[in-house]
């Protein structure tokens, strides 16, 4: 059972590509439809549940999957099956990059691949942003979260904020929104 | 050696501390590791984070572990990336397993859903914050292909959902093929 459920997740490692979201209909189909381990209902909870805690969505769904199935056990394997694959590649991309660095083509496809990264934080920031500011039914959205943004931003800039200060007292004020 | 073990348990503590504070997705550790790894530390500049950055999102997986793996190979080999790896995961891995015993309590409520709004827009400034800082060094290399390439890969990402690999992948391609196209002369 255990030995299943890390080959599983490995196959769901390597076909989880387009960020937490794209990955949850992968795991459904294997966890729920086919291996029926968990009932639609439970994946349903572990995905809210998985938002709402620290870390990436896939690594939470993951672990959360495998601790309702096989315990602690289940967790660590269902998690180091999902990211094995990408951890490999990440590494081995690098180092071929790496390699051939003394070439002009490289050092330029890295230059057009810095840009093209700064592109895709920009895309997901402007997601995050209409989901913070925007998003229905989430407290403060609107004007006070606007307001919160603003504020956290000038924080940011002109005073330097240490990042995770930042957060806890955003989270601290998101309490004030209820 | 002694340099060498210090180092991986820096990297496995640190990465512990990022990933305990991600939320909101796995963008959030970006800024994050600019602050320890970049400002902090001086292990690596912000180039080359937005390189690793790039990697990290080619590559199946989360792109926060898959940029810990990156930051941890970086800093101490493949020692730092499995030490890195683990030390992301095990914060989930805890509070996982706390509230798998009573998560009706936790998915309902309502204060948590208050705290993890308001950290959700601090994480949208955090980027923004990142984001302008990197615009403008990248705007300082007065080359006119990369923010046009920046710009289309926003716009390919978000508006038209193209798969981020192909985005990168013609940026790559676009920015060697320029220097091709350039016969001998100008630095870039």
């Amino acid at each position: 059972m255990l030995k299943t459920l890390f080959t599983v997740f490995l196959e769901i490692g390597v076909c989880s590509y387009g960020g937490g979201y794209a990955v949850i209909p992968l795991i459904q189909s294997q966890v729920v439809d086919e291996r029926h381990w968990l009932t639609l209902r439970e994946f349903t909870d572990i995905i809210t549940i998985s938002q709402m805690t620290p870390g990436p969505l896939a690594v939470n769904t993951s672990t959360f999957v495998g601790l309702q199935t096989g315990g602690i056990p289940g967790a660590v394997l269902a998690t180091a099956g999902c990211i094995l694959a990408g951890i490999i590649i990440s590494v081995l991309l690098y180092r071929f990059l790496e390699k051939n660095r003394h070439s002009v083509y490289i050092r330029e496809v890295f230059r057009g691949l810095r840009a093209s990264s700064l592109g895709l934080i920009l895309s997901a920031a402007a997601t995050i942003l209409g989901l913070a500011l925007f998003q229905k039914g989430k407290p403060g959205a609107g004007l006070p979260s606007m307001i919160l943004f603003a504020g956290s931003l000038l924080l940011l800039r002109r005073f330097r904020t240490h990042p995770i200060l930042l957060m806890l007292g955003a989270g601290a004020a998101g309490l004030l929104f209820l | 050696m002694i340099h060498q073990v210090r180092r991986c348990l820096w990297l496995f503590f640190i990465h512990m501390f990022i990933s305990a504070f991600t939320f909101g997705g796995g963008y959030v550790v970006i800024p994050m590791i600019r602050k320890y790894f970049v400002e902090r530390n001086k292990l690596f500049q912000e180039g080359d984070l937005l390189e690793m950055a790039a990697i990290a999102q080619s590559a199946p997986g989360a792109i926060a572990v898959n940029l810990s793996a990156l930051t941890g190979y970086r800093v101490a080999g493949r020692t730092g990336a499995m030490v890195s790896c683990v030390g992301s995961v095990v914060p989930p891995l805890l509070i996982l397993s706390l509230v798998s015993m009573g998560y009706q309590a936790v998915a309902g409520n309502r204060i948590l859903r208050g705290i993890l709004g308001g950290m959700e827009t601090g994480v949208a400034a955090l980027i923004v914050d990142l984001l302008i800082d990197m615009w403008r060094a990248l705007l300082r290399e007065k080359y006119l292909l990369l923010p046009i390439l920046a710009v289309g890969t926003f716009l390919g990402s978000y508006i038209l959902h193209l798969p981020v690999l192909l985005l990168l992948g013609l940026s790559g391609f676009l920015c060697a093929a320029k220097a091709r196209g350039r016969r001998g002369g100008e630095v870039c």
